[in-house]
């Protein structure tokens, strides 16, 4: 499974705090200790309340490199932060994230390939987000057939259809199940499947429970990738679990610690 | 009409594994042999790299075989006796490497000493300047007490001992790490256990790329299935990216495939089997090829005709 790490955000008081003082001890301990519990990317978000957005991502970047090599995925919904990322980074990279118009997948699959960058992708445009499966699935495959029209690897593609609060919508994880399922369909290969895992669980009881059963379920939907709290045990334990059942990893008794090596 | 592009593109690689140690090495062999390197199925070279020829070893005894039907045994008669002329035979027969089956350290198949075994080994690495590898007689207590002496006799040679088992491991990975030498991991025909037994060995700081897995061979007509799909699962989870599977794998074609009744009958008694001359060199010939194709690096032959029937094979698929 590709975890992308969730905690170097500014919308975590710690890291806040952080920013504000330029302290980047706070940020070094994050990068080793989400790198440690088997992260694929850290995830950078400078949250919403930074005076200097721009200046907010360099530094996270720059205080993130410094402790580890560990891809870094740049997490903004502004063009402008996304670019000041982009100019400091020096380990690999992903831009977290591009809205689904054609216009927009342009401008950001230039810069993905510009800087052989993954590039994730949501399932909503101008419109909004999507109510219904139909609809998402049509954006997907406008970002996929996209993503072929600028000539980058599927591989290098992460297609997120925007996982909802359970208390907002609660018939909406059945029908996310089944957007895995067909994102699957639009291409060979396909492109790779995330969600925002937390997003399911804010504000509810039992948010370690939640995200672990809805993780497990996805994986076998065909989910490969989330956005995720590493440093929850059990839920990387559920995933690399779920990953074995599914023959993605031979089964040895220490299939747990084989699969963080 | 446009044909789809089908090629495969794998993200792992088998590591490579170099047995034998020349002078400028610490050693004293003529030249290392190097096992692994692929990064495609076998001979699906369109997807990727092959990796290194596969290196046929073939094997010595340290006590005379017991029930080597006439048309194997015809070819090592004179030297059945005397390992060192054994191991030189096979060089002539156009071994890669030279497998020494330390057998007769067995406590029911002669219960040799440690220092019989240790004379054995050097007489070998005088005899030949093959790269070396010596398997134990998988009595754990026996193989406990002789194979740490005999790494230590053969320290610097970078040869490939045998082997760890899940039961008993500590021992030998601790001798190797010690002596420089590569190191056979070893499972029952059970590719969770073959996974789980590199896991433990690299937990006590073996490095993953001194390391040759081995699963229970099954001849032809005896179990070949079986290794066959765990080879085949084990060489497409390496490519895949699982770094415990990813070491190079060797077989024992020889034994397995003479051991076979179809080896062994005589024409009076399978008269319908075909040439006695002829039926045990195919079927180890045959045994052979068909595991190439599931993804091995060393292959442990007997006989001179099979040995170079397979390596004709290579040749032609490489």
């Amino acid at each position: 499974m590709i975890t992308i790490a969730e905690r170097i955000n500014g919308m975590f008081l710690d890291v806040k705090r952080a920013i504000k003082e330029k302290d980047a001890s706070v940020i070094h301990k994050l990068a080793k200790e989400q790198t440690e519990a088997g992260a694929t990317y850290l995830d950078i978000n400078v949250g919403t309340a930074a005076a200097d957005q721009l200046d907010a991502m360099r530094w996270l970047v720059e205080a993130t490199q410094e402790a580890v090599n560990t891809p870094i995925a740049l997490d903004s919904q502004k063009l402008d932060v996304i670019k000041a990322g982009l100019e400091v980074v020096k380990n690999n990279v992903m831009i977290n994230s591009a809205q689904g118009d054609p216009e927009t997948l342009d401008t950001y699959m230039q810069l993905a390939k510009q800087h052989n960058a993954a590039l994730l992708c949501l399932t909503m445009n101008k419109e909004g987000i999507p109510q219904n499966v139909d609809t998402r699935i049509e954006i997907a495959a406008t970002i996929a057939a996209k993503a072929m029209e600028h000539d980058i690897d599927m591989d290098k593609i992460f297609i997120d259809p925007i996982l909802f609060t359970i208390t907002v919508d609660q018939k909406q994880p059945a029908y996310m199940l089944e957007v895995f399922n067909q994102i699957k369909l639009i291409s060979d290969p396909p492109p790779h499947i995330t969600v925002g895992l937390s997003n399911l669980s804010q504000g509810t009881k039992e948010k370690s429970l939640i995200s672990r059963t809805f993780l497990t379920m996805a994986v076998a939907a065909g989910m490969d990738t989330a956005l995720m709290d590493v440093l929850d045990k059990d839920l990387m334990d559920a995933a690399i679990c779920a990953e074995m059942i599914l023959n993605k990893q031979i089964y040895s008794d220490s299939f747990l610690k084989a699969a963080r090596q | 009409m446009q044909i789809a592009n089908v090629t495969e593109k794998w993200t792992g690689a088998v590591k490579e594994v170099t047995i034998g140690a020349t002078k400028d090495e610490g050693g004293s062999r003529g030249k290392a042999v190097t096992v692994g390197g692929a990064r495609s199925i076998p001979f699906m070279d369109f997807d990727g790299d092959q990796g290194k020829r596969i290196a046929v070893a073939m094997d010595v005894y340290d006590i005379p075989p017991e029930d080597w039907p006439e048309p194997l045994l015809k070819n090592y008669a004179d030297v059945v006796n005397d390992p060192a002329a054994w191991a030189k035979k096979c060089a002539e027969y156009g071994a890669d490497l030279i497998c020494l089956k330390l057998d007769g350290i067995h406590p029911d198949k002669g219960n040799k000493s440690a220092d019989d075994a240790v004379n054995t080994v050097k007489s070998i690495l005088e005899a030949v300047d093959l790269p070396l590898i010596i398997w134990g007689c998988e009595n754990d207590e026996k193989d406990n007490e002789v194979m740490p002496k005999v790494s230590q006799a053969a320290a610097g040679e970078r040869c490939l001992l045998g082997g760890a088992t899940q039961d008993n491991y500590k021992t030998i990975t601790a001798v190797c790490l010690a002596d420089g030498h590569n190191l056979i991991t070893q499972a029952p025909v059970d590719i969770n256990i073959g996974k789980q037994i590199n896991i433990l060995v690299t937990d006590l700081g073996f490095p993953l790329d001194k390391i040759v897995m081995f699963q229970t061979t099954g001849a032809l007509g005896y179990g070949i299935e079986y290794c066959y799909s765990i080879h085949e699962r084990g060489r497409i989870a390496a490519l895949s990216g699982d770094g415990q599977m990813s070491t190079p794998v060797i077989c024992d074609v020889g034994h397995e495939a003479w051991r076979a009744k179809e080896a062994k009958a005589s024409d009076t008694e399978a008269p319908q089997w075909g040439s006695f001359a002829e039926r045990g060199i195919m079927w180890e010939a045959i045994t052979a090829v068909t595991l190439i194709q599931s993804g091995v690096d060393i292959i442990r032959m007997y006989h001179p005709k099979a040995v170079s029937i397979v390596k004709e094979h290579i040749d032609k698929l490489t």
